[in-house]
């Protein structure tokens, strides 16, 4: 009786441990490029180009003022990333919410329609759309302009279905209660259907404020002067402003994923429940 | 969502009214969304369509019919990068699912940490592919990098990962003094190496989505097939992987459309490694690649248009094959739940 128990006591510990140390191998392969990105951005230069000890001998704080100040147009770099993040995120949830709301609990002619139309723009690989844009956008004069990098993605197909998939799980009831009480479409919006969103809204806001701060193609045809610039082609100019001076190409890096690493950080209690949603129903 | 009776629970007069009045003002909702989306992302697919089917500068298109398409059906350069995409597609959505549901299944088991993993694992997902791509291309760099100190360590001789134009099953062969023929050479090492980088950044996107799937199961499905004295291979085999293939199905087919557009990782990996686009001996072109080349570089408009439009159609049908022949498998399995 004993024997048995130690056995399956035995092989239970063992799974555990098998399974502990797969998961660990899979946590230390996702790290190990940050935890090395971060060192190398703290070396002398030799140290960093030498690659030869892990941890540097003297830890070079100075290499982050270096790296700001080194391309002089850094500082304007992050600023216009900042910008365009922040506003195009700003836009997607407004248009989002209105049009999701709208497609959630509204009644008019040709609501499916409209909204199958709206889904199939998701399906529309972005490089289709690439070409037409770049055009429209010299047409109207937009080449060099904030509005050229944030305008055309302030309106998400993917987060209107996301939204509206949300709004139509909150029950009729607090509808039909809040009219009786005199509550306009917008204030019931505002007031009740929002803050009851909030693993949807963090979701879509999460996903469109990293591609906007990640984006690259798009604002590489766009722009041609560099103070119109975003982050993610400024660390690509680095590249051959610093030469080979890895140490302050990496700080650059580290500087460029910092936001958008204390972002997830404090939000990712929502946005993975948001994410897990979209999964599910998908 | 609601179901018809908690809807039958409400008023009746109040139903009515609720069901026959029209909000005109819906329309008003809609039309900020409805208007970005039309002129930037509808309206520009009739738009390429018409490109495509012209030459020239910008203000300047000649109308050339079908030209630009046979041009790109004749191109050798068009077949390699058709070729390529379809490697790459295949290497990082096979593995980024299999790794995934590996993960996601192991996480499941309830372990201590659960959430902490979660993060790390999704953290790559975060992270910008300019800022990714530059420490994954030091982890291939053939003197320093990681990539040969780990071969080195186990006594391997070390590659040149991202500027090797040469096949991996060529590289594979060569090791045995095999000759391997040039059509089962495989895709480059360069190639295969952004696939791995790839596949870290994006596989702990689907983690977290099976994950959901699989917490959705009920547990008592699992309880009741203990008791009839189910190992776990079976468990996997007979109840995990049939209720969780609508979440599959999901994952495969968001993923074959996002490696079907991936440009950033090519991309910055190629300027990172201090490459041409394309990579060595452009093995490393893949449809969106040649297409942005196209357009950046050599400024044919109707062409690149040519290309990008073929590739739609290419993922159009593949995502109709899908929902043809995986989806209904999908559904069924759900339905037998």
């Amino acid at each position: 009786m004993t024997v048995a128990f130690n056995r399956d006591r035995l092989i239970h510990i063992f799974k555990r441990l098998a399974i502990h140390s797969i998961l660990l191998i899979g946590a230390l392969f996702s790290l190990f490029p940050f935890v090395w990105m971060v060192l190398t951005s703290l070396k002398s230069y030799i140290e960093a180009s030498a690659a030869e000890s892990f941890f540097p001998s003297r830890w070079l704080f100075s290499n982050y003022v270096q790296a700001w100040n080194q391309v002089g147009l850094f500082p304007r770099y992050f600023e216009n990333t900042l910008f365009m993040a922040v506003t195009t995120t700003l836009g997607v949830l407004i248009t989002s919410s209105l049009a999701g709301y709208a497609f959630a609990r509204m009644r008019f002619p040709g609501r499916d329609t409209l909204f199958i139309i709206l889904l199939s723009t998701m399906m529309v690989p972005f490089e289709v759309t690439l070409i037409p844009n770049f055009i429209l956008m010299r047409d109207l004069h937009w080449i060099d302009r904030y509005e050229a990098l944030i305008i055309p993605w302030t309106a998400s197909a993917f987060s209107i279905f996301l939204l509206r998939q949300f709004f139509k799980a909150i029950p009729s009831e607090l509808y039909d209660a809040a009219v009786l009480d005199g509550c306009t479409h917008l204030q019931f919006l505002w007031s009740i259907v929002l803050p009851l969103s909030k693993p949807a809204l963090i979701t879509s806001a999460l996903f469109t404020f990293l591609g906007s701060w990640n984006s690259l193609m798009w604002p590489l045809l766009v722009t041609n002067n560099p103070v119109m610039r975003p982050l993610q082609i400024g660390i690509t100019s680095f590249i051959t402003d610093a030469g080979t001076e890895v140490q302050y190409l990496l700080a650059a890096v580290t500087i460029s994923v910092i936001p958008v690493i204390l972002i997830y950080f404090f939000l990712q209690r929502w946005f993975i429940e948001g994410v897990a949603r979209v999964g599910i129903r998908g | 969502m609601v179901s018809p009776t908690q809807e039958s629970g409400q008023h009746p007069i109040m139903r009515r009214r609720v069901l026959h009045h029209i909000d005109w003002t819906a329309y008003l909702y809609i039309l900020p969304a409805f208007v970005i989306l039309a002129v930037f992302h509808i309206f520009p697919v009739f738009y390429a369509i018409d490109i495509s089917l012209n030459k020239g500068a910008i203000n300047q298109f000649k109308f050339v019919g079908l030209q630009n398409y046979a041009r790109a059906l004749a191109s050798p350069d068009f077949w390699t990068a058709l070729v390529n995409t379809f490697s790459f597609a295949l290497m990082t959505i096979f593995a980024a699912i299999a790794l995934g549901l590996l993960f996601a299944y192991l996480l499941y088991q309830g372990v201590r940490g659960q959430s902490v993993y979660r993060t790390v694992y999704f953290l790559p997902y975060v992270l910008s592919t300019v800022g990714s791509s530059i420490v994954w291309a030091w982890v291939f760099d053939p003197s320093s990098g990681l990539a040969n100190l780990a071969l080195k360590a186990i006594g391997a001789q070390p590659l040149r990962w991202l500027i090797e134009p040469k096949g991996v099953f060529q590289l594979i062969g060569g090791q045995f003094n095999l000759s391997v023929p040039a059509w089962l050479h495989g895709p480059s090492l360069a190639l295969v190496a952004i696939a791995i980088y790839t596949v870290w950044q994006t596989v702990g996107y689907n983690i977290v989505i099976f994950l959901a799937g699989l917490t959705n199961i009920p547990g008592e499905i699992y309880d009741a097939a203990q008791i009839d004295g189910a190992n776990s291979l079976q468990l996997f085999r007979y109840i995990t992987f049939p209720l969780l293939s609508p979440t599959l199905f999901f994952v495969l087919v968001i993923s074959i459309i996002g490696s079907f557009q991936s440009f950033n990782q090519i991309y910055a990996m190629n300027t990172a490694a201090a490459q041409a686009l394309g990579g060595p001996l452009g093995t490393t072109y893949t449809m969106t690649v040649y297409m942005f080349d196209q357009l950046y570089t050599y400024s044919n408009y109707g062409y690149a248009s040519a290309i990008a439009v073929l590739l739609s159609v290419l993922i159009l049908i593949l995502t109709l094959l899908n929902f043809r022949f995986v989806g209904p498998r999908a559904e069924t399995q759900e339905a037998g739940e």
